[in-house]
Formats: structure tokens, C-alpha cells, sequence
């Protein structure tokens, strides 16, 4: 009974207290670099699409909102040849970019995404690709996978032997 | 001025104001709540964020009007009506000032608790009418929550009939010219209290509804309107019963100075707002545990006031 | 006999291995090398376990359970810690120089190397150094390699060399440097290469079909399908994403295809794809063709199908519902067959002979033969899977010496080294080379009648009963004399053939054999193989022939003409069809566009396989239901849909009573004794489990709130399926459903293919509840006859007496060449040779002469030379074709300006200019 005045009270007290709220359009609250927000997709550091077109983003979003279609150049570098998010059904719960392996697909600050007409907030490709690496710079996932593409040969990755000779008979 | 005429406005005064009232505690909740957990509350829409509610009732009425395929169609449409009838007939009986009063009956508070009997339905039929569990859980609480209760309301107001001599609530008011009821009658008071809370379901006996546990309890399929008529249903509630309170221990529209009229709406605030704080402050309890407090403590209490305000009354008699 | 595991008890079977018998038991222990039909080498060092001497034993060995017999009361963990350690050790040294590949490579996500590293804990690597890298090979436009991703199990080899008999294929270089691949890089010649994309446990290989519209497995809609591209019915599984076919995987069927298929059937189904697919209704205007909605197609269908006499050409590439369809719609009396009516009669024969015995043999049956006798039958380019099987036929004798000498079965290199390069019998009697004769004991090459005559004296020489063969010349007597030696002394004789040659005499001489093999008491596998998917269900349902259909429209006697599913000008000569469809009133329902579309004055979009639900009968007899991967877009709908509702429209009884494909179903099994069972075929429409349906979907299905948002950002309400217990949906029961409804192969930690282990009632057994489909011809009763044991050994059926028309000796004709169809596993079958990858490794149109008549024709290969017959004429260019007989030509069956004509058929080829 005692515990169930003194809360009363105590709650009644804060109407003394200062408000936390921030007031948001008059006022732009800070968001860390790392806050999750509109997703982009990112370039490596040779200015080529990170995206390599895995699904890892597609499969990992609980609701189902990113799509896509791999291709690959005629060199076997591959790429989305579309790459679709529906921000209507966004979450921003970021497993998309804990999933990506090439850190193509990332969270940003940008959080105003308010759009009067519901297809507006479907974002193709050309509306998610940034210019830069975003957050990760310097990681280039082509140079440490073992596939060829056009500037790079087998052999010629991080970490990496040149290829066999078939043709030796030395051991 | 022709008597009809005049309790026809007097009727369309009361329900008007208790309407907009009602409509206002939207917001007036909101932003109590806001103020108690150090927030703004709604602060945009017009001037401290009054017009939310205007916002909220044009929202509300464009939105579907959707009735679950598998409901019982016309009980579904029914059950939210019954609750703002009954809630609202009651206001019929309710003293403001001597002159707003709809009807001087002497049987006004057994009337309340008539209808406030009657209520029930509303919820156990819309719970019943959704053919969802969750609905169906909610309604069983509710009625076995609003049964309890009720036992010991009416029980806990006999101390202030007894003093007063009526059932009549415009003669308990004037009663109170000496002494406000709530003195002689604190525990009284504290019961009826605690029964109207659970009679209007507000936090923290909200059991019927508990959105953690039963999504929206019995008004889980409501939706649009109907849904609206529920929530202004249980804020009616929350004025009938703190104007109740404010009338049968609180002296009515008594008071020094102010006009009666003024007395009565402060003192029915005052009552509102602690609604709210109850609702800032307070955890649900247990469905077990909410109902034995009802049978075997505020029962067993409200039992020994009436025999004590009794045996005080018949001694003092003699 | 009873094991112990982990201190627990199972009952196994003692010609198991530990490895078999604990996957089969349920148990996870990962493996590499061994494959359940393959067996084990002990090559990887995956399998792991731990044995104990006795109870006594804590501290045990150990042991590969893929190379550990079972012995009575084996003490056995997988649980053990220094066995885990020692397999964590494994794969963390095969992961050395696995390349970080995953995102980009096709296996990801069905990935045994994922599953078996994700179950031994490895996931960090420790190895700094640099990793071994390789070059690619090109392999053709099937297979994709990616060396650099090997973890050397050698079952690649293991599958292309010593289980499916390709040459060109090898483990090279040595040390941590293996490379599997060819000398040099070029097309993989064996037919049954695209199996690698399943054997191997990772990415080295993968399907380059799927490459080109790339969707992982969890992305992928499937439902399980029938194959189709011969009339073998071997069960696959089709995958679709954003209303595309986008491959095709095996789907195991104990009785049928087992682990493997044919590169015609999994890489053939690009057909759906095709640019040439029908999407919408057209009828034809005052000026070309128009696309016209729905409604107006079945109006104009429905008036045009009322008015005056209107014949229906059915399809044996259409299911029997679709034929059954069109049957109801036009009356049985104006139904008739849309094949040649060379074909016809080849059919009808070939189902007369099935039907008096002995009953059509499974190839599981046709695997644990021990001598084979092939009349006459292009198996390896006709029906492709079954050559793969007659290759483990002859297995079998090393098999069964190995068990004498008391080595498992599946100790898969001991019983190769102990055969050595001995196996079992294998006669070949065809026209032409086939790509089985490497392993042949004996092979023929002769006319087919000749052939015939083969079979006819080999039957005679089993059982003097039958018929004599006069006039039979030394060389063949004493080959006749060898076969039927060697069947005599088998103890599960096999015997196939089929309509590949073009001869009813050849069927009927290989029936005599396979009956008198039936009379000595013997379980003999017969065979005999159809040319599409449902020729012999088309068969059963007993259409009319086409040459009465064209009769009738030479006499003005015919106002509407449909054609269901089919290309007319592949089945006849063009002046006879161009006959038939010269009626006035012309529908054609097809999927793609053909000649026969083009002529039609309304074509009607019907759903190509992966679209379509349905029923067809193997050449086992075998009805399978088929059934939608996704639901067609725009206006394609099933045949027998269409059919039914025109029947709707003009108020037919059918049309009213028939809803969904059940009522289709039960209207066939009731219109058809011999097809009453098709009813068992697969659960109906309405099968549950916990309420539930089916669902195509795996559960990590991905992008159901963005595929369409493009179009439309609230998303639709899933297409229903009226027509079967799979939804087209992620939500389901996650309880195993039937094998005829099985539409994928998954279970947790398991997500590649290997996940069937979790399927079967045990290793390489049928999968739980049984395999697909149910046999027609079982109980199949011929006139006089005699009992003989069935082919499983289980029951006695009644066999027919012999058939006499042994066909007099082939006798070249000066001048004339007797024109033998020649079967292409790639380009002889329609749908598939619409498949780009298909199209490409289709021959070019061409006559094959043998040398000697090439050389006195005295024309070059490649030159061009006119190739006349009573059906038609083209000019084609030469090809010399070492092994085929004189007096005889082959044209490519089904490809070229000659596909129409009914082969054999004499035929004059001269020089051109």
C-alpha cells in the first residue's frame, strides 16, 4: 500500500523534471555514422559496384524487403543486374549489412524518408548506388576471392600461389 | 422558460460537454502522460497539440470499417453501441449543479449501478461477436472482473446512502453541507475507488484489454468507428465515475466562492487527472491476484463499513 | 543386426557401412568422398568415428566409418571428442586453400563443403601461407569449373570415368596440385556430365545453364516434376524465380533415375524460356496474326469446336488429362493420334507386347541384371538415363565376384580392381554405332530387320517353341548362338529395346527373347522405350490413326481441325499435313511456336511442363504426376483447362462436372480401365498435412515484399493452386510429404541435394512412403500363355505365347539406301533442342553413309549430296559414319528439312552439285 502512494507520488514529481525530448524537424538530433538508416549501396575503392549479387542481403532481411538479380560481365565479375529494396517494408534492422561479405550494402544517418505516395519508397538500383565506400574503406572484395576477373588473373588475389602448371613434370 | 424545453438543453448542454470532454481527455491523458515520463506529449496539431484529437477523430472516421468475416455481424455491430448508451444514460442522473440535472430520481444510484451492470455486455458481446481468442479471453475477464467489483460498489456507496438517508444523489450532495462524505466515509470512498477503476477498466485493471498478453483483449477485431466507441466509451466512464466520486463523497457542486458549476467540474478533474496518474504509475496485477483482492479483502472491507457506518447511524439515531 | 552409436542402439543392415548405417539411421557424420552410389574409397578422411574392442574399451580408435564393415555389436561414437577433433582437423586442412569464394559461387547456399564444415565447427582459418591456385577449363556450355575451389574427394572422376564411362575426363598433376579436368579444355563429351554439378560437394563445378539467370536454392520455387524430354520419366525438380524456369535438379526415385540424369533432361528445360513461347491467345485477321484476350479465345474456340465435324490431333508429349480433354471434346470417334502412322503402329505393338508380358522393367530392376541384350535401341541419344544404368548392369558380375571373395559392395575400388576391366555381358544390335559399344561384350550392326532377325533366332534358340529364323547366315547363327548362351546362363537376364529403330519386328523379336527367357524360369528385366513422354499413355487412351485423319480432310468431309500440343509436320510428311490443316477451321494449342501454329487460325497458349499439372506414363508403365512450378502468367493455362472450359461453354456435361485436376483424373481412371490407378498417381488437391498444404517455397524464401513492388508496391495475395496440395507459398507443414509431392530435398544442417539421405527408408532405398508413381501394366494377362516369375522375383505373371513374323533378310538395293533414323541425345528431341544450351551442342542437319557407300557414291564428307525420298527431299551434307552398314543411310531423327518423314524409308541419295 506504502510502495503504491510512494510511486504515485514520485511519478507525480515529474512534472518538475526537465523533458528529454528532442524536438525533431526545428531540431536535428545527432546520429552516429553507424545509426541505421537509409541503406545504400557502395563502391569499392576502384570506383567499381561493390554488390556482388550473393542474395546474402535478401535472405537475411526478416521482411523480405530486398530483391534482386545477379549477372556477371563477360569477364565473370559479377554484379546485380537489378537490385530492388522496398522501403515501405523496411525495418532498418541492419542484418542486411551485418550479412554482406563485400560491405557493399550499408546503413546510413539518413533517416527522412517520409513520402506521401507508398511507391515512391520502392528504391531501384540506380536510387541506392552512392558514388564512394561509405563507411568501410580500402576493402575490395575481388582482390581476396579466388574467381578471374577482367584485371585480375588467377593466382594474382591476396594470398595467393600463381596457378599450377599442368604441363610440368617436375614435383 | 417552458420546463421541456429547458431539459431538452439542459440534456444537449450535458451531452455536449461530457462528449467533448471525453474527447479531450484524449489528449488531456496524452499529455499528462507525457508530462509525468518527462515528455511533450501531442504538440503539433494546433495550439499545445489540442486539435490531435481532431486529427485523431477525422482519421478514425475514414478509416475501413472492417468486420472479421467470421464474426457474428450484427452482435459486432451492436456491442460497442450498448456501452456508450449505458454510460451515457447514466449522466441522466448526475447532479452537476442543481439546476444541470437531467432527472431527480430517488433511486439515481441504484440506476447507476444498473447500467453500469449492463455495460458488461457490451464488452462480453464484442468479445464473443470477434470469434477470437484473445477477444474471447478478454471478455471472460471482464465480466468476472466487472462482477466482482461491482459487488463491493455497491456496497461501498451504502455508507454514504445511510448517512444521507436516499438514494438520491441531489440529496446526498446536500447532505454534504456540513461535512463532505469522504471524512466520515474514507473507506468508503477508497473502495468505490478502487471498484470504479475496475468498473471503467482503466490501468491498472486494464486486464480485459492487456495489450501485452491478449493483443487488444476484447476489442482485438475492432477497428475504425467502432473501436473510437469503445475508447470514448471508457473515457465517459472516466468522468462518470470521477464525478461520482466528486457527488457522493466530495460534496458535489458544494463549495465556497466559485460557482457550483465550477466546483463540480474542478473537483471531477481533479479525479480525472488521478485516473491518469493511477495510469502513470501503476503495473497491471495479476488476473488471480485482481480477483482475490476483490472477494477476499475490498469484499470482506466493504462489509464490515456498512456494518460500522450502521451501527454508527443507528446510535446515533437513538 | 544390431550397432551401437553413442550408447545407443540401431538395427542395420550387416551389407552396410558405418557410414550408410548411420546417415541412414538419422545420424549427422560428414563425409566427401563417399557417395551412396558410388560407394566409398576413403579418399577424404571425413568420416571420422570412433570404435571400441568391447564395453571394456575407453579409449577405442580411430576409424573411417565409410571403410568399417559392420560387424555384430559394433561400439561406435560419433560423438567422441578426439573424433571430432580429428574431423575439425579434416576440413580445416581442406579448407587450406578453399578460396573466398562463397558470395560469388553458384553452390552457396547448397554447399556440402558449407554443410559438413558448419557441422564440424571449423570456421576460422588459421592457414596464412599462400593457397594453390588453378586455370579454368571451358567444358562446354553445360558445365562451369572453377578449380581453385576443389577439395580433391575425386568424385568427379570417380562419376565421369568409372561410373558413367567417360574418356576425356582425368585427375591430373599430384601433391596438393590434383587437378581434375580434360587435357585440354573442350566440350565434356559424356552425355552425363551435368551430374557433376551434384556429385561434387562444392562449387568446382556448376550448372552454367543456371549462371545466366543466377537464384539461389533458398530463393527458388519448386515442385516436383517429370522430365520432359524422353519416356523414361525420370523425376526432377524444377526451380523457378520471377516467373522464369531457372533449373532443373534430379529428384531421387528409387525405381527410376536414382541419383543421376541425362544432360538432355536437366539442361533441356530452357524451352520454357524460349523468345518462341506462345504467352497469349492469337487469331489470325484479315492481316496476320493478333493477340486476343481470354474470353474472346474461348468464344472463338468454344463456336468453332460446335460447328460442323471437328477432329482432334492428340500428343504423346501432352499429359493424359490434356488428351483425355480433347478426347471428351470432339468424341472418341474423332479422336485421333498426332504421331506418324509408322509410329502408331510401332506403339500400338510396342503396348500390345507390354500388355501380354513380360511387364516393363524398372531401370532398378534393369541395374541388378547381369547380362544385357540391346536390339536394336540407340539407348545412350533415345533414352539417356537407361545407358547409364546398362553400365552398372554390367557391373554386376564384378559385383557378385567381389561378394564371393567377401568384399562389400560398396568397398567401390577393391571391387573395380578385383573386375579389372572384365564385366558383365553386353550384346548391341543396332544400325548404327552407339556410345554404349566401348563396354559392349559383342555389338551388330545391321538393317533392323536383320536385327529383328537376331533377336528372333536368339528367342529361338532359348526356347524351340518359337518361331524358327529361315535362312540364317553362318556368322549371325553363331552370334545368336553366343547370346543366347550367355542369357541362358544369366540369372537376371536383361532384354531392351525399343521404337528407336523404326521396326515393330524388332520389338516383337526382342519380346520373343524376353519371353522365352520368361519360360526358362528366369526374372528377366524387359525394356522397351518409347520415344516421348507419354507415348504410352497417349497409346492407352487408343486414338485413331493420323493417316484416316488426313483421308478425311483430303475429302472435304472436315470443318475443324485441333491440334493439341504438337507439331504435325515432325510427325508426317508436310504435303499430308499441309492436307489436314488445309480444313477451314484450324486450332492449335501449344506452348511454343511451331509450323503447325503457324498455319492455325487460332492458337491457344497452353502451359509448357514446368507450367502444367498433370499425368504421364513412362515406358515402365509408370503413370507420374507432374506439377506446376509457378503459376503462367498472362492468359497460359493447362490444355485440359482450356479444353474443359470450352467444354463449360457449350454446356457439356464435362465441362460443367470438371473443377480442378482430380475431376479430370477420376473422368480418365473411369474412361479407361488400364488407367484406373493413375488416380494413385500422387495425392489429391485436396491432401494435408496438419492442415496444412505443401509448400513450393523453402522456408528462407526471399523478397516476397520487393519481387513486384516495381510494379505494384502493396504486395498480392499468393496464386492459389486449385489443382494440387502444393500452395504457391513459404507457409506449410514442416513434415516430409510424400515422394510424389516432394518438392525439394532439405533438412537442417543438409541444405545441398545430399539432404535425400534424410529422404530414403535407407541409403539408396526408396524414399519414405515409397517411391513415385504407380505401374500400369503389372498385371498385365496375355491369352495362352505361361507363368513366369516377375522381374522382382515376387510373383508369377502370366506371359502371351510368341509372336511370328520374323521379317525376311535386309537386301541392299542398288542405287536406294534403306534410311535409318539416327538418335541425338541433343537436337533429336523438340522441347530440349529449344534450349540454347541444347541448340548448341545439336548436330548440323546431315545424311550419314557408311565408307565404303560413301566411297562408291564418291563423295567427300561434308560435301553436299540430295536425299530423295517418296515423303520428301532436301539437300544435306554428307557425313561418313564409320560402322554403319551398306545399303544403309541415317538422317538425324527429329532435326533438319527431314524430320517430318516417317524413317526407315528407302530413299535415293545422289551427288548434288
Amino acid at each position: 500500500m506504502w510502495s503504491i502512494i510512494r510511486s504515485l507520488w514520485l511519478v507525480l514529481l515529474h512534472m518538475f523534471w526537465p523533458r528529454f525530448t528532442v524536438q525533431y524537424p526545428d531540431q536535428k538530433p545527432y546520429l552516429a555514422p553507424r545509426y541505421r538508416g537509409r541503406i545504400i549501396l557502395s563502391r569499392d575503392p576502384d570506383g567499381e559496384e561493390r554488390c556482388v549479387a550473393c542474395y546474402l542481403c535478401a535472405v537475411a532481411c526478416p521482411v523480405d524487403c530486398i530483391s534482386l538479380q545477379a549477372t556477371e560481365d563477360p569477364h565473370g565479375r559479377r554484379y546485380p543486374e537489378w537490385f530492388r529494396i522496398n522501403f515501405s517494408r523496411c525495418i532498418f534492422c541492419g542484418l542486411c549489412e551485418e550479412a554482406c561479405p563485400t560491405y557493399a550494402i550499408q546503413l546510413t544517418p539518413d533517416i527522412e524518408l517520409g513520402e506521401y505516395n507508398r511507391q515512391n519508397l520502392v528504391y531501384e538500383k540506380e536510387n541506392l548506388l552512392i558514388g564512394g565506400t561509405g563507411k568501410y574503406p580500402g576493402y575490395n572484395f575481388w582482390r581476396v576471392a579466388g574467381v578471374q576477373i577482367e584485371d585480375k588473373d588467377k593466382g594474382q588475389s591476396e594470398r595467393e600461389a600463381p596457378p599450377a602448371d599442368l604441363r610440368t613434370l617436375l614435383p | 422558460m417552458n420546463p421541456t424545453l429547458l431539459k431538452i438543453v439542459v440534456i444537449l448542454v450535458i451531452l455536449l460537454v461530457v462528449l467533448n470532454v471525453s474527447a479531450l481527455l484524449i489528449w488531456l491523458e496524452r499529455r499528462l502522460l507525457a508530462l509525468w515520463q518527462d515528455r511533450y506529449g501531442p504538440n503539433r496539431v494546433g495550439p499545445f497539440g489540442l486539435l490531435q484529437v481532431v486529427a485523431d477523430m477525422i482519421k478514425i472516421f475514414f478509416k475501413e470499417d472492417w468486420i472479421p468475416p467470421f464474426a457474428d455481424k450484427w452482435v459486432f455491430v451492436f456491442a460497442p453501441a450498448i456501452i456508450m448508451i449505458t454510460v451515457l444514460l447514466t449522466f441522466a442522473v448526475i447532479p452537476f449543479t442543481p439546476l444541470f440535472q437531467i432527472t431527480e430520481t430517488n433511486i439515481a444510484l441504484l440506476f447507476f449501478l444498473g447500467m453500469s451492470s449492463l455495460g458488461v455486455y457490451s464488452i462480453v458481446l464484442a468479445a464473443w461477436a470477434s470469434n477470437n481468442k484473445y477477444s474471447l479471453l478478454g471478455g471472460m475477464r471482464a465480466a468476472s472482473q466487472m462482477l466482482s467489483y461491482e459487488v463491493f460498489m455497491g456496497l461501498s456507496m451504502m455508507g454514504t446512502v445511510m448517512l444521507a438517508g436516499s438514494f438520491s444523489l441531489r440529496r446526498i450532495v446536500e447532505a454534504q453541507q456540513h461535512i463532505w462524505f469522504v471524512i466520515p466515509q474514507f473507506l468508503g470512498f477508497v473502495l468505490f475507488l478502487i471498484a470504479g477503476i475496475a468498473e471503467t477498466r482503466r490501468l491498472p485493471f486494464d486486464l480485459p484489454e492487456a495489450e501485452s498478453e491478449l493483443v487488444a483483449g476484447f476489442h482485438s477485431e475492432y477497428s475504425g468507428m467502432k473501436f473510437g466507441m469503445f475508447f470514448v466509451g471508457e473515457y465517459l466512464g472516466v468522468v462518470l465515475i470521477s464525478a461520482l466520486i466528486s457527488v457522493l463523497f466530495f460534496g458535489g457542486w458544494l463549495g465556497p466562492v466559485l460557482p457550483p458549476v465550477v466546483w463540480i467540474v474542478l473537483k471531477t478533474l481533479f479525479f480525472i487527472c488521478f485516473f491518469i496518474l493511477l495510469r502513470a504509475a501503476m503495473p497491471r496485477p495479476r488476473f488471480d491476484q485482481l480477483m482475490s483482492w476483490g472477494w477476499k479483502w475490498l469484499l470482506p472491507l466493504s462489509l464490515a463499513n456498512l456494518a460500522i457506518t450502521g451501527a454508527v447511524v443507528l446510535a446515533r439515531g437513538r | 543386426m544390431k550397432i551401437v552409436v553413442d550408447k545407443k542402439e540401431y538395427e542395420v543392415d550387416p551389407r552396410e557401412n558405418l557410414l550408410e548405417a548411420c546417415l541412414g539411421r538419422g545420424l549427422d557424420l560428414p563425409y566427401f568422398c563417399w557417395h551412396p552410389a558410388m560407394g566409398s574409397v576413403g579418399a577424404c578422411r571425413q568420416c571420422a568415428v570412433k570404435v571400441y574392442r568391447d564395453e571394456n574399451d575407453a579409449r577405442g580408435r580411430i576409424v573411417m566409418a565409410c571403410m568399417t564393415p559392420i560387424t555384430p555389436n559394433l561400439l561406435a561414437s560419433i560423438d567422441d571428442a578426439e573424433a571430432r577433433e580429428f574431423r575439425a582437423g579434416i576440413v580445416e586442412g581442406l579448407m587450406e586453400s578453399h578460396p573466398h569464394d562463397c558470395p560469388v559461387c553458384d553452390e552457396g547456399g547448397e554447399c556440402h563443403l558449407q554443410d559438413m564444415t558448419v557441422m564440424t565447427g571449423h570456421n576460422y582459418r588459421r592457414f596464412e601461407f599462400p593457397k594453390r591456385t588453378f586455370h579454368n577449363q571451358y567444358l562446354g556450355p553445360l558445365l562451369n569449373h572453377e578449380m581453385n575451389r576443389c577439395i580433391q574427394c575425386y568424385r568427379c572422376t570417380r562419376f565421369y570415368t568409372e561410373y558413367a564411362g567417360g574418356k576425356d575426363f582425368a585427375v591430373l598433376k599430384l601433391r596438393h596440385l590434383v587437378y581434375f579436368g580434360r587435357a585440354e579444355a573442350g566440350v565434356l563429351e559424356n552425355e552425363f556430365s551435368g551430374n557433376l554439378v551434384e556429385v561434387c560437394p562444392t562449387g568446382v563445378f556448376t550448372d552454367k545453364t543456371l549462371k545466366r539467370h543466377y537464384t539461389r536454392k533458398w530463393d527458388l520455387q519448386m515442385a516436383p516434376t517429370v522430365c520432359a524430354h524422353c519416356a523414361l520419366g525420370c523425376n526432377v525438380t524444377a526451380g523457378e524465380r520471377y516467373g522464369t524456369l531457372r533449373r532443373i535438379v534430379n529428384r531421387y526415385n528409387g525405381q527410376i533415375n536414382g541419383y543421376f540424369l541425362c544432360d538432355r533432361g536437366r539442361f533441356g528445360y530452357e524451352h520454357v524460356n524460349s523468345p518462341k513461347r506462345i504467352r497469349s491467345a492469337r487469331a489470325r485477321r484479315d492481316a496476320g496474326a493478333a493477340e486476343i484476350p481470354k474470353a474472346e479465345a474461348l468464344d472463338r474456340f468454344s463456336s468453332l469446336a460446335a460447328g460442323g465435324k471437328t477432329l482432334g490431333i492428340g500428343s504423346p508429349r501432352a499429359s493424359l488429362e490434356s488428351n483425355f480433354a480433347l478426347r471428351a471434346l470432339v468424341g472418341p470417334e474423332n479422336f485421333y493420334a498426332g504421331v506418324s502412322d509408322a509410329s502408331y503402329d510401332l506403339l500400338a505393338a510396342m503396348l500390345q507386347v507390354l500388355r501380354q508380358g513380360p511387364a516393363p522393367a524398372s531401370l532398378r530392376q534393369i541395374e541388378h541384371g547381369d547380362a544385357a541384350l540391346v536390339l536394336g535401341e540407340d539407348v545412350t541419344n533415345s533414352a539417356p538415363r537407361l545407358a547409364l544404368t546398362l553400365r552398372q548392369t554390367i557391373r554386376q558380375a564384378g559385383l557378385e565376384q567381389a561378394e564371393k571373395m567377401r568384399v562389400p559392395r560398396w568397398q567401390d575400388h577393391a571391387v573395380r580392381e578385383l573386375a579389372q576391366k572384365d564385366h558383365g555381358p553386353l550384346f548391341i544390335a543396332t544400325p548404327y554405332p552407339t556410345r554404349l559399344d566401348d563396354v559392349a561384350t559383342e555389338t551388330y550392326r545391321a538393317a533392323p530387320d536383320d536385327i529383328a532377325r537376331l533377336g528372333f533366332a536368339v528367342a529361338h534358340l532359348l526356347d524351340p517353341a518359337s518361331p524358327a529364323v529361315p535362312d540364317l547366315a553362318e556368322p549371325l547363327r553363331a552370334l545368336a548362338g553366343r547370346i543366347a548362351d550367355t542369357l541362358q546362363a544369366a540369372a537376371r537376364p536383361v532384354v531392351v529395346s525399343g521404337t528407336g529403330a523404326g521396326s515393330a519386328a524388332v520389338l516383337r523379336a526382342a519380346a520373343d527373347v524376353a519371353r522365352a527367357l520368361a519360360k526358362a524360369g528366369k526374372p528377366v528385366a524387359f525394356s522397351l522405350q518409347a520415344e516421348e513422354r507419354n507415348s504410352l499413355g497417349f497409346a492407352m487412351m487408343e486414338p485413331k490413326p493420323l493417316g484416316r485423319a488426313v483421308d478425311a480432310a483430303r475429302a472435304g468431309e472436315v470443318q475443324t481441325v485441333i491440334v493439341l500440343e504438337n507439331d504435325l509436320y515432325r510427325r508426317a510428311p508436310a504435303a499430308a499435313i499441309d492436307a489436314l490443316l488445309a480444313a477451314p477451321h484450324v486450332v492449335a494449342l501449344d506452348a511454343l511456336e511451331t509450323r503447325t501454329t503457324a498455319k492455325a487460325e487460332l492458337v491457344i497458349p497452353a502451359a509448357p511442363f514446368a507450367e502444367a499439372d498433370g499425368t504421364v506414363v513412362s515406358s515402365e508403365g509408370r503413370a507420374q504426376r507432374f506439377f506446376r512450378v509457378y503459376p503462367p502468367a498472362g492468359g497460359v493455362q493447362d490444355s485440359w483447362r482450356w479444353l474443359a472450359d470450352v467444354l463449360g461453354l457449350l454446356a457439356r456435361p464435362e465441362g460443367l462436372a470438371w473443377k480442378d485436376l482430380d475431376d479430370v483424373v477420376e473422368a480418365v481412371a473411369r474412361a479407361f480401365p488400364s488407367l484406373a490407378r493413375i488416380r494413385d498417381a500422387a495425392p489429391g488437391a485436396g491432401f494435408r498435412i496438419a492442415g496444412a498444404k505443401i509448400p513450393r517455397e523453402p522456408h528462407r524464401y526471399s523478397g516476397r515484399t520487393s519481387m513486384l513492388a516495381n510494379i505494384q508496391v502493396s504486395e498480392p495475395k499468393p496464386p492459389e493452386d486449385p489443382d494440387s496440395a502444393l500452395s504457391y507459398t513459404m507457409e506449410g507443414a514442416p513434415v516430409e510429404p510424400p515422394a510424389a509431392l516432394l518438392p525439394f530435398f532439405w533438412t537442417g544442417g543438409w541444405n545441398s541435394i545430399q539432404a535425400v539421405n534424410k529422404f530414403q527408408e535407407e541409403i539408396a532405398g526408396p524414399l519414405r512412403g515409397g517411391d513415385a508413381g504407380v505401374r500400369l501394366l503389372d498385371q498385365a494377362a496375355g491369352g495362352a500363355g505361361t507363368l513366369a516369375r516377375a522381374p522382382d522375383g515376387s510373383a508369377s505373371v502370366p506371359v502371351a505365347g510368341y509372336l511370328d513374323s520374323v521379317p525376311a533378310p535386309f537386301a541392299p538395293r542398288r542405287g536406294e539406301w534403306l534410311i535409318v533414323p539416327r538418335h541425338h541425345i541433343f537436337g533429336s528431341e523438340e522441347l530440349s533442342a529449344e534450349a540454347p544450351a541444347i541448340a548448341e551442342l545439336s548436330p548440323q542437319p546431315y545424311v550419314a553413309l557408311g565408307p565404303s557407300d560413301a566411297a562408291a557414291l564418291g563423295a567427300a564428307p561434308g560435301a553436299v549430296v540430295n536425299v530423295k525420298s517418296e515423303a520428301g527431299s532436301a539437300s544435306l551434307p554428307l557425313r561418313v559414319e564409320p560402322g554403319l552398314p551398306a545399303g544403309l543411310a541415317a538422317l538425324p531423327a527429329g532435326l533438319g528439312p527431314l524430320a517430318g518423314i516417317p524413317l526407315p524409308v528407302w530413299g535415293r541419295i545422289e551427288l548434288g552439285r
